[in-house]
């Protein structure tokens, strides 16, 4: 094999989480489970300084024979992973002091997923996609059941990694499909293949079904969605926080990828699947939350709504589409970051607390939790002037913008009724009579809850420099 | 000087309302309960009574000059100036009245105009302030100003004690001049600004204790009656305008023979257009005065402070009514129907009081009745076509009716806040004075005076000459107006004697303490009562010849108007001699009977309630107006209240809105809820439908050529 001169350029960032993750495996493999903290900061220095180089190279291309590309997109949204991964590590440091589960493994293992994910969001092949794709889902499966002993997070382990298998399979049949109909994996030729036999076919369109339903897995849209909520409440706290984040990122990315430089051609057709999804995911993720009382469940239905949030800004299949995308992908790291900082501060007598109503008058305990934890609440809801309002407008601009007005109208209506139970918890915290106080928030979800809390309160400030970002990053699709 | 008349009590009635906004801002009303008993003998805690005997030492002091009210709480500062303001100021209008009716009056200046100021203009509706004066208004103007001042003066004395005194007198000034713009009115717009003014003023007098449960409804109970009345007079001013094209009365009356003839669309049905406007006014004009049908707030509003019961409801705003119908005495002489109508309500209504009077208890309630049932006598009067005589019964009642009034609030005063008439007794000798000027008011209502003469009491002319005026009327009603007012004369004479009887004769049934205590009033207070006497004995006498007798027309120079057929004014001079002693007679019979009943054989009474139980708990009950009225309206109103309520806002607009809507979010979100049942092969099968169902949509939708 020839290795092209400029492979090392293109996807250093990606090869420094590899051979660091295995360094890692290796410094905890000799060093034990005391080496745990060592190897978390290690992990998440790792992580930034891969976020550094990402953001500072310069190069752009496809290499590996076209299976790999690197272009403005790519790099907003694998810093976008990196900080969400770098975030899920970092607030999993309490966690794993005080539940006494100090297993190295674990950092290593959202390293390896999190390459798994750069590898997703450069992939611009099929063969590129599902290698990344496995590889983050087989770090996640291991992860979601890490805490081995607890009878629910092996449920949640096993039960992701059964249903994320027949979702393996759909891919792998979908993409199977269009190379028999295409004759190409690479995603430039698919298109010009397409162009040349003149449209969409019955196959192609099994095989696009078949592709979409994979990735839709990954992003958990709706009908694909199922093993969110259970999952979510069965894993470890910062396994969810991590789960909410990265994969969803990265899963987004090739959801984009794929459609935009694969499936221009046949637009109309993956635009009804992706509307579907949409719609189905934003009614789905309003409604059902409502009935919680786990905010873990809850935190999964409203990821599930705010993924069809998202996919409406797809759905238009424009350039301010995607660019309302990144935008609320952005947003939404940071508002999932901050909320689940606040889950993970929800303990009481060294025992996490899930249930909403633990919230209750924490307005009067921990004013500056209560604050932050309203604002996000705020912003995932969609009232202006936060982040989450912003994430949306763009969104649904894309799509009126495409004439797709139902789908914006549905998404306007269904994120009112998504607001009542974000509002709920505002009440709780700031209505209700009080419970009695959490223990100390650490140092670094303290640090996350400002960060993630200022991002949204001061959403206006950064929302210049973000958007130019993400526009520049929509255009190199184009 | 009418500028001054009517401004002053407006004058007066800012600078008491200033001091009263400015003593709510500077003083915290202490809390009094609501459960305050009106009529509860135990009014007087124990607390109370050594202070009593400190009061009853010093027999000037007026220390229990209220109804009920406690003063527990300190007198709003300035409730002094805001008194003597007031009263001056009232005075000071009252004798410029005095001088404006002489001139008038007597004088041979023609009807004029004041004008004040212009009010609108829009297309041909032109409305000025500005102010009519001819006799009637100046006879109003005294009547009115002349109760005001007296009652003013009155309640410096019968209120001393309460703490919200600026605003009392605040209230009866803006009422003062509310009656005064009515009665100046030059237009019928100013008119019902007047009118609705003296609405506005009695229900807030009505309701001057307002933490008082039952003062509260009377008030509005008091204003909702009178708007039924008000929307009818309203209608009936949008009648005139559309029929006239003015509502100035020099234009109206001078064009009412232009339209007699003419006729009006309303309610889809064609009415001749003098009839149908009159009768709405004359709808306005029975709400007003408490007639038969509409008369069920005027008992209720006795919540009121008993001189507000003397100025509003007995002498002046219920009068309003009968100015009206005699202010507009020239559109009512084309209206024979409406005329009619006007005699059988009349005469309904003083027959129906008088019944009810008959058996009440309270002494303030019987004089209330008395006065629906004078009002009665004016109807008839007017609706026979003798204006003067209705408008001179007017004139005299007011004398002896605040007269009565406020003697009632003298006994009331003397006797602790005691208003049930078998709690009395025997209190001839403890209040002297208020005694005799009550046995002059009974005098002048019961028509006393000598047969076939013009020498009596003020009612004996004025209610003589009504119901001469009905034995002569021509309208088919007149003879059971005369029948009516016969009997109801009869009555009168009952329960004005039994009031007296049952007040100041016979032994006491008060109880001991409350009987050594009662104690003559103040001087403020019996000073009123002593002018208002000479009224009841002297108007009907000096005032006679020029309100109905040969000298009416000089005196009137036109204000009241008969027809060229309405010689009604001559022929109730001609009624028979037994027509016109018969009042007398039926005064004797049933003065009579209430000495047989209350002094002779005490017991009597009680026995003939007995066996006539049933006519007994009717009157008692009022004729079950009010039970009526309740079950008609109110209880309607609130059943298509509730109806709307329950149905129309709950059922419809929230049930389809806001909570069925989040009723529906809620079971929706119940079923997704279920769906997620937890095993795998569930969600895998959901899995496999879902890319099924995707694959058959971008099929058959999808663009697949």
């Amino acid at each position: 094999m020839v290795v092209e001169p400029h492979i090392f350029s293109l996807a250093l960032p990606e090869i420094m989480l590899a051979v660091g993750s295995m360094a890692l495996l290796m410094i905890g493999v000799f060093m034990g489970e005391a080496s745990t903290r060592f190897v978390t900061t290690l992990s998440v220095i790792l992580l930034a300084g891969v976020a550094v180089v990402v953001i500072a190279m310069d190069a752009e291309g496809a290499t590996f024979g076209g299976a790999f590309i690197v272009d403005g997109f790519a790099r907003f949204l694998k810093v976008l992973a990196l900080i969400g991964s770098a975030l899920a590590i970092l607030m999993a440091v309490g966690f794993v002091r005080q539940e006494r589960f100090e297993r190295f493994e674990f950092p290593v293992l959202i390293v390896i997923a999190t390459l798994g994910m750069m590898m997703m969001i450069s992939a611009n092949d099929l063969i590129a996609v599902y290698l990344g794709l496995e590889l983050t889902s087989l770090a996640s499966y291991v992860v979601a059941a890490i805490h081995r002993d607890d009878a629910r997070s092996s449920e949640a382990g096993l039960k992701y990694f059964v249903l994320g298998a027949l979702s393996s399979g759909m891919l792998l049949y979908g993409a199977s499909l269009v190379y028999g109909f295409t004759g190409h994996t690479e995603f430039g030729a698919i298109a010009a293949s397409i162009v040349a036999s003149g449209g969409s076919s019955v196959g192609l369109v099994f095989g696009l079904v078949f592709l979409l339903a994979g990735i839709a897995f990954k992003v958990s849209a709706v009908p694909f969605h199922m093993w969110t909520p259970d999952v979510y409440e069965g894993a470890p706290t910062p396994v969810t926080a991590f789960f909410a984040a990265a994969p969803k990122v990265a899963a987004m990315a090739i959801f984009i990828r794929v459609v935009i430089d694969a499936f221009a051609p046949i637009t109309s057709d993956w635009q009804q699947i992706v509307s579907f999804m949409a719609i189905a995911s934003m009614i789905l993720g309003s409604f059902a939350a409502i009935g919680q009382r786990n905010i873990k469940r809850l935190m999964a239905y409203s990821s599930i709504g705010h993924m069809g949030y998202a996919l409406v800004g797809l759905a238009a299949g424009t350039e301010t589409g995607v660019q309302g995308v990144l935008i609320y992908l952005a947003t939404y790291v940071a508002m999932t970051a901050g909320a689940f900082a606040c889950i993970l501060a929800m303990r009481r007598n060294g025992v996490m607390t899930e249930d909403i109503y633990e919230l209750a008058g924490l307005s009067s305990t921990n004013k500056t939790m209560a604050f932050f934890l309203a604002m996000i609440m705020f912003s995932l809801a969609g009232i202006p002037p936060f982040a989450g309002f912003f994430a949306k407008y763009f969104v649904f601009v894309a799509a009126i913008q495409q004439g797709l007005v139902a789908l914006a109208v549905i998404g306007v209506l269904s994120s009112v009724v998504g607001a009542y139970y974000y509002l709920r918890i505002i009440k709780v915290m700031y209505f209700d009579e009080p419970a009695p106080a959490f223990e100390k928030t650490p140092v670094e979800l303290n640090a996350v809850l400002w960060g993630a809390g200022l991002f949204t309160v001061l959403f206006v400030l950064v929302s210049g420099p973000l958007g130019s970002a993400a526009a520049a990053a929509a255009r190199t699709l184009f | 000087m009418y500028s001054l008349i009517v401004f002053l009590p407006l004058v007066g009635f800012l600078i008491a309302g200033a001091i009263a906004l400015w003593g709510a801002r500077t003083t915290i009303p202490a809390p009094v309960g609501g459960a305050h008993g009106h009529h509860g003998p135990d009014d007087h805690g124990h607390g109370d009574h050594g202070h009593d005997h400190a009061a009853h030492a010093h027999a000037a002091h007026d220390d229990h000059g209220h109804d009920d009210h406690h003063a527990a709480e300190p007198a709003a500062p300035g409730s002094r100036i805001a008194e003597l303001v007031t009263t001056g100021f009232l005075i000071v209008s009252c004798l410029l009245s005095w001088v404006a009716f002489l001139t008038v009056g007597f004088g041979d200046g023609e009807t004029f105009r004041v004008p004040v100021a212009a009010w609108m203009t829009s297309g041909a509706l032109v409305v000025d302030w500005s102010f009519r004066i001819d006799t009637l208004t100046v006879m109003m103007l005294i009547v009115v100003t002349t109760v005001s001042s007296l009652v003013h003066a009155y309640s410096i004395g019968y209120m001393s004690e309460d703490p919200g005194r600026p605003r009392f007198f605040a209230y009866l000034s803006l009422f003062t001049f509310a009656m005064l713009m009515l009665v100046t009115s030059d237009n019928l717009v100013q008119m019902f600004f007047g009118w609705e003014g003296v609405g506005l003023a009695s229900y807030l007098l009505i309701g001057f204790w307002y933490k008082k449960p039952s003062a509260s409804a009377a008030a509005i109970k008091a204003f909702v009656v009178n708007r039924v009345g008000d929307f009818g007079f309203a209608l009936g001013i949008f009648g005139v305008f559309a029929v006239f094209g003015s509502v100035g009365f020099d234009a109206i009356f001078a064009n009412t023979e232009a339209v007699a003839e003419q006729s009006m669309i309303f309610l889809g049905a064609e009415w001749h257009a003098l009839e149908i406007i009159t009768f709405l006014l004359f709808i306005g004009a029975m709400g007003k005065s408490a007639q038969f049908l509409l008369h069920t707030w005027l008992p209720d509003a006795m919540e009121g402070p008993t001189p507000v019961s003397a100025l509003i409801h007995a002498a002046t705003m219920v009068t309003a009514g009968v100015f009206m119908v005699a202010r507009l005495s020239p559109l009512f002489e084309h209206a024979h129907g409406t005329l009619t109508f006007v005699t059988f309500i009349g005469a309904t209504t003083a027959f129906f009081a008088a019944t009810v009077g008959l058996v009440q208890n309270d002494i303030k309630r019987v004089i209330a009745y008395s006065t629906c049932s004078q009002l009665g006598y004016m109807f008839v009067a007017l609706g026979v076509g003798a204006y003067g005589a209705g408008v001179f019964h007017l004139f005299t009642h007011a004398f002896f009716k605040a007269l009565l009034f406020l003697g009632a609030g003298s006994v009331i005063h003397a006797m602790h806040h005691e208003q049930d008439m078998r709690k009395m007794g025997g209190l001839r000798s403890k209040i002297p004075v208020t005694y005799w000027t009550m046995l002059i008011g009974t005098l002048a209502i019961t028509g006393v005076g000598i047969p076939l003469t013009h020498i009596g009491f003020a009612g004996f002319l004025s209610k003589d000459a009504i119901i001469e005026s009905a034995y002569a009327g021509h309208n088919s009603f007149a003879g059971y107006a005369f029948m009516l007012t016969l009997i109801a004369a009869a009555m009168t004479s009952f329960y004005s004697w039994r009031l007296i009887f049952l007040t100041f004769f016979g032994q006491t049934r008060a109880d001991h303490h409350t009987f050594e205590h009662a104690h003559e009033s103040p001087r403020v207070m019996l000073i009123p009562l002593i002018v208002l006497s000479v009224g009841a004995v002297l108007a009907g006498m000096v005032f006679y010849e020029a309100f109905v007798g040969e000298a009416q027309g000089e005196f009137w120079k036109g204000a009241l108007l008969y027809g060229p057929e309405n010689h009604i004014l001559h022929d109730m001079h001609e009624v028979p001699a037994w027509v016109k002693a018969s009042p007398f007679f039926a005064m004797l019979f049933g003065l009579g009977i209430a000495y047989w009943f209350y002094i002779a054989d005490p017991e009597q009474p009680k026995r003939l309630a007995a066996r006539h139980d049933a006519l007994y708990q009717f009157l008692l009950n009022k004729w079950y107006f009010d039970e009526l009225y309740d079950l008609l309206f109110v209880r309607s109103a609130k059943a298509l209240g509730r109806f709307f309520w329950k149905a129309g806002d709950g059922m419809v607009i929230d049930g389809l809105g806001p909570n069925g809507v989040a009723a529906r979010v809620q079971d929706v979100s119940a079923r997704v809820v279920r769906l997620q049942t937890g095993y795998v092969y569930h969600y895998a099968f959901a899995m496999l439908i879902g890319v099924a169902a995707l694959i058959t949509w971008a099929m058959f939708a999808g663009g697949i050529n």
